[in-house]
């Protein structure tokens, strides 16, 4: 017996699933339109029209905030809430704690982009937010947890599926990594300005220890919850194997809370704590090979799949970018390599390996699965999802082409000397030099909103069709 | 109380951490792949996503 015989007669509560799902769809656009924008800002300066409100510095941590959390992690609560109802076979613990995630949730984001654009920052990377945000975020966060918990307590299912014990590492470790990475003193009850609680050094790997973590938890545990149960769904069979997906949990989860101090390589930490967070990175590749190991062969006798079925042809290749920005993680933390890599785009073009190839494309799919479950009904047309992963799937690769060959270019102008031992290149030169790829990028990033506007045009049609009544 | 003070040297708490996680890593695989029938118990449990329609 795999599950418990037990009838279930209660509704499940897809109701916030719904409205999370609508506001992903949403911050995902306008978190990309965001990023297209400042691409272009890089590449056509006169973009900032001397408007101190839509500067660089300032539009990018509103891209950054509303892409992670607003459109990342609305994702994450809507399927988080929808595979611990269905794998656990309970209605979620409370519609008020739902509720009051759901509009907690999207006050955090309206209020981050708002104070990001106005000109308030803490200036520590996606936690831009100030102190009084960052209470909102921990009374969500807490009812959050509070909520998934109560309802893995109520199940009916024996058994606890993994990809909640995914979601429920997420939840834990982003409460830790938020509450001591915001430890602050605010200058006063009335000023939005605080200090933070460390200095120097230690702030820095405060950070990273944070910025890191944020990516090993937020945008990719939780992400490989929503792998593992949204592939075998759409597969229409099991995970390959059950006992890899329990090795690549306890390995994961130890290995990432190591690894922050790769982005401090070559400053005032100590060296020792440098070598430290390379050597955790390298080990970290088992894991994350393991896991797209496992998802990819849970395909294993229906490769025919991957010609006919778009959805799975999303999720397949999300989980392809998620083995490839996995292997380069770790190549470019080690310090030789990072010397070369550190400061330049090749980082900005690993992060949107992931975040593009792995976190939107394994959300696109399980959306594209989820969505018509949620409304009762089937896609409106599953040519725009065709489409919708060409043009994603182009755009990333010309997002990540043009990042490694200006992060490279970069690196090597920033360390080419002359024959008498000065600098070959001034740094202005390095920055003419990547204005063509610049524009390939923001192009790049242009072909991957086109999508995102098809699929929100899709489901609108697709929800419009539908029906909210349970049969 | 002396005694605590071992702990905080470097020399000998990496390698008992090295130890004790190193432990822990083997007998997560132990408990994984150790009993043939613990492995199938475990394996059935990948079938709990297929089923939550019948449902």
């Amino acid at each position: 017996m795999t599950t418990a015989s037990i009838k279930n007669t209660e509704q499940y509560n897809y109701d916030v699933i719904r409205k999370f799902a609508i506001m992903t769809l949403v911050w995902g656009v306008v978190g990309m339109l965001a990023g297209v924008y400042i691409a272009s800002e890089l590449a056509f300066p006169v973009l900032n029209f001397d408007n101190p409100y839509i500067t660089f510095g300032r539009l990018r941590p509103v891209h950054t905030g509303t892409v992670i959390f607003g459109f990342g992690g609305s994702a994450l609560f809507a399927t988080s809430y929808y595979i611990v109802q269905r794998t656990c076979q309970a209605r979620l613990f409370s519609n008020g704690l739902a509720s009051f995630t759901f509009w907690g949730w999207q006050a955090i984001i309206v209020l981050a982009a708002l104070g990001n654009v106005m000109g308030y920052s803490q200036g520590r990377e996606y936690a831009e937010m100030e102190w009084p945000i960052d209470l909102l975020i921990e009374v969500v966060w807490i009812a959050y947890l509070v909520l998934f918990v109560a309802t893995l307590m109520k199940r009916k299912q024996p058994h606890i599926y993994v990809a909640n014990w995914f979601y429920l590492a997420f939840i834990l470790a982003t409460a830790l990594l938020h509450t001591f990475n915001n430890l602050a003193v605010p200058v006063s009850l009335f000023s939005m300005k605080s200090y933070s609680l460390f200095s120097g050094a230690q702030d820095a790997m405060t950070q990273w220890w944070y910025g890191h973590n944020a990516v090993g938890f937020f945008l990719t545990a939780a992400f490989l919850g929503m792998m593992y149960y949204f592939v075998p769904k759409q597969a229409g069979r099991p995970i390959y194997s059950y006992r890899l997906s329990v090795l690549h949990f306890w390995a994961l989860v130890f290995l990432y809370m190591w690894a922050g101090a790769h982005h401090l390589h070559w400053t005032a930490i100590p060296d020792w704590t440098s070598t430290l967070a390379a050597t955790f990175s390298i080990m970290l590749l088992l894991p994350s090979w393991g896991g797209m190991v496992n998802g990819i062969l849970t395909l294993s006798g229906a490769w025919d799949k991957m010609r006919t079925d778009p959805i799975i042809r999303f999720l397949i290749v999300s989980l392809s970018f998620y083995g490839m920005s996995t292997f380069e993680g770790p190549i470019m933390s080690l310090k030789d390599v990072n010397a070369l890599s550190h400061y330049t785009d090749w980082t900005i073009g690993h992060v949107h390996s992931g975040a593009l190839g792995w976190v939107a494309m394994v959300t696109f799919g399980s959306f594209y699965h989820m969505v018509p479950k949620l409304w009762n009904t089937q896609m409106y047309s599953n040519r725009l999802i065709n489409i919708h992963f060409w043009l994603a799937t182009i755009g990333i690769l010309l997002y990540i082409t043009a990042m490694w060959i200006s992060g490279i270019m970069a690196g090597l102008m920033w360390r080419a000397f002359d024959d008498f031992g000065n600098l070959q290149y001034a740094f202005i030169e390095a920055v003419a030099a990547a204005h063509n790829l610049y524009v390939m990028r923001a192009v790049g990033g242009l072909f991957f909103l086109s999508g995102i506007v098809l699929m929100s045009y899709n489901m609108y049609k697709t929800i419009k069709s539908g029906t909210t009544e349970q049969a | 109380m002396e005694w605590l003070m071992w702990f905080t040297k470097f020399e000998n708490t990496k390698p008992v951490s090295l130890v004790i996680f190193f432990g822990l890593f083997c007998g997560v695989l132990v408990y994984l792949y150790g009993s043939k029938q613990r492995g199938q118990q475990l394996e059935s449990f990948k079938n709990i996503p297929l089923q939550d329609d019948d449902i």
